[in-house]
């Protein structure tokens, strides 16, 4: 097994769980972790130099927000130094355009900010704070810096029908990537679905608007769209396939091979206060629990596909099947495909009206 | 479409080599990393903002004498069209 192995290629660093905001898709656990339960600075740099000799490239710093960090500064520096391309994927929030600067000088290469609509209302509604303004004017101070930008615009029922409203906020700016990110049904999103989940006919639509988009700013912006899988045919290779390129570390320090990992009953995880990256990688039971093709069911195991898809999601086999061993639900081959569709059924056929109510939703609170 | 041969290509901002002493040189932006060989590193490290895209060609044929120069030069203008899209490369 050892000696097949690849390196992590990217090191997902949940810095807190602390966030100004309480989106109702946030793909932090249920069960969050408390300041005090945080990583220091000296763990999080020698975690940075760890990976970078363990052949990891890039670094994301996320969160809850990753900003909340008093030492983010010297984090950015530190994972800069170890060798890696330090990309910070926040809310905006809380900062200055002189804290901006200081990010950039220290080393940071890449600036993804995260929006929850093209509008006031919609954002501040979603992100259950005042957060939309801040964000736009982070805009306006990222075009003085020499900083790689990326727009992420987190998309579902409520802001699919904004995307035109979206890519004119992103043309006006420095960014040269936006990402169309459809929700991903887990934690607080899974708790919220029958009010995120975009119509056939939403997702249709933006479809071939963002295929048309994409060949009108080539070589300007590259737009990049993930769908919700549900309405997809085949999963996606959810992580690039269980243990075979990220890891994720936990703002106390466990290593996970997806951020809904914890979800998976009998999965014991490692942390690396006491132990090395790479031992963690190579040797940590829950990180070789789905890897390669070994613990495959039917219809996986003989698929010409699984070495594309991997068998999909296994936090998604687990919330929609039960068993986070079977193939993920969402593939059209899967035995429980009828499920999802059953529940897609359901919500393109509920009366289109709703949209203009405000859905009771379950808001993601802040962490002690 | 294929750049304009007198313009100075630049690597967009956040766009950068990995480090000198990495062994596999790597050419690191927004959620990618593009693994450089000798020929790419060669154009790459030439995309400063102060080489045009003919210097570069015109270099690239002296290093790789043994190479067809119309080739050299075809792969380079494609290439160099290729980073664009991928937002890599700003031209002035």
């Amino acid at each position: 097994m050892t000696a097949e192995l690849s390196n992590p290629l990217a090191l997902i660093a949940e810095l807190t769980h602390r966030c100004p905001l309480h989106c109702v898709y946030c793909s932090n656990p249920l069960e969050m972790q408390s300041r005090s339960n945080e990583l220091s600075t000296e763990v999080w740099s020698r975690v940075f130099k760890e990976a970078a000799a363990a052949g990891v490239l890039q670094a994301d710093f996320t969160g809850g927000e990753p900003l909340a960090r008093p030492d983010i500064i010297d984090l950015v520096r530190a994972a800069r130094t170890a060798g890696l391309y330090v990309n910070l994927i926040t809310s905006g929030l809380p900062m200055d355009e002189i804290k901006l600067g200081t990010l950039v000088e220290a080393g940071l290469d890449h600036f993804q900010l995260s929006f929850q609509g093209a509008r006031e209302d919609t954002a501040n509604e979603i992100s259950g704070t005042k957060s939309h303004a801040q964000k736009l004017r982070v805009l306006e101070w990222l075009k003085q810096q020499r900083v790689a930008v990326t727009l992420n615009f987190v998309i579902h029922r409520r802001n699919i029908d904004q995307l035109e409203e979206m890519l004119a906020i992103a043309e006006s700016s420095s960014a040269t990537r936006v990402e169309f990110a459809n929700v991903q049904y887990y934690g607080w999103a899974f708790a919220n679905r029958e009010n995120l989940l975009p119509t056939r006919k939403q997702l249709d639509r933006s479809v071939e608007f963002l295929k048309r988009e994409q060949e009108r700013l080539k070589g300007k912006i590259r737009i990049e769209f993930v769908v919700p899988d549900y309405y997809a045919k085949f999963p996606k290779p959810c992580m690039g396939g269980w243990g075979r390129k990220l890891m994720l570390i936990t703002p106390s320090g466990d290593a996970l091979p997806c951020h809904a990992a914890q979800v998976i009953p009998g999965l014991t995880f490692e942390n690396v206060k006491n132990r090395s990256l790479r031992d963690v990688w190579e040797h940590s039971s829950a990180f070789q629990k789905f890897r390669g093709e070994n613990w495959m069911q039917a219809p996986c195991k003989t698929c010409d596909r699984r070495e594309q898809d991997f068998g999909g999601c296994r936090c998604q086999a687990l919330l929609l099947a039960g068993d986070a061993a079977a193939t993920d639900p969402v593939c059209s081959l899967a035995p429980l495909r009828p499920e999802v569709d059953a529940i897609l059924t359901g919500m393109n056929s509920a009366p289109p009206a709703e949209i203009f109510v405000k859905p009771s939703w379950l808001y993601r609170p802040n962490p002690a | 479409m294929p750049p304009d041969v007198n313009s100075f290509p630049r690597l967009a901002p956040g766009c950068r080599l990995n480090e000198k002493s990495q062994q596999q040189r790597m050419l690191l932006m927004p959620e990618r990393a593009l693994r450089l060989n000798g020929p790419s590193l060669e154009i790459i490290e030439r995309c400063d903002g102060k080489h045009t895209v003919q210097q570069i060609v015109v270099d690239l044929q002296k290093i790789y004498s043994k190479a067809e120069p119309q080739k050299v030069e075809s792969d380079i203008l494609g290439y160099l069209a290729l980073l664009h899209d991928q937002r890599a490369l700003d031209f002035t």
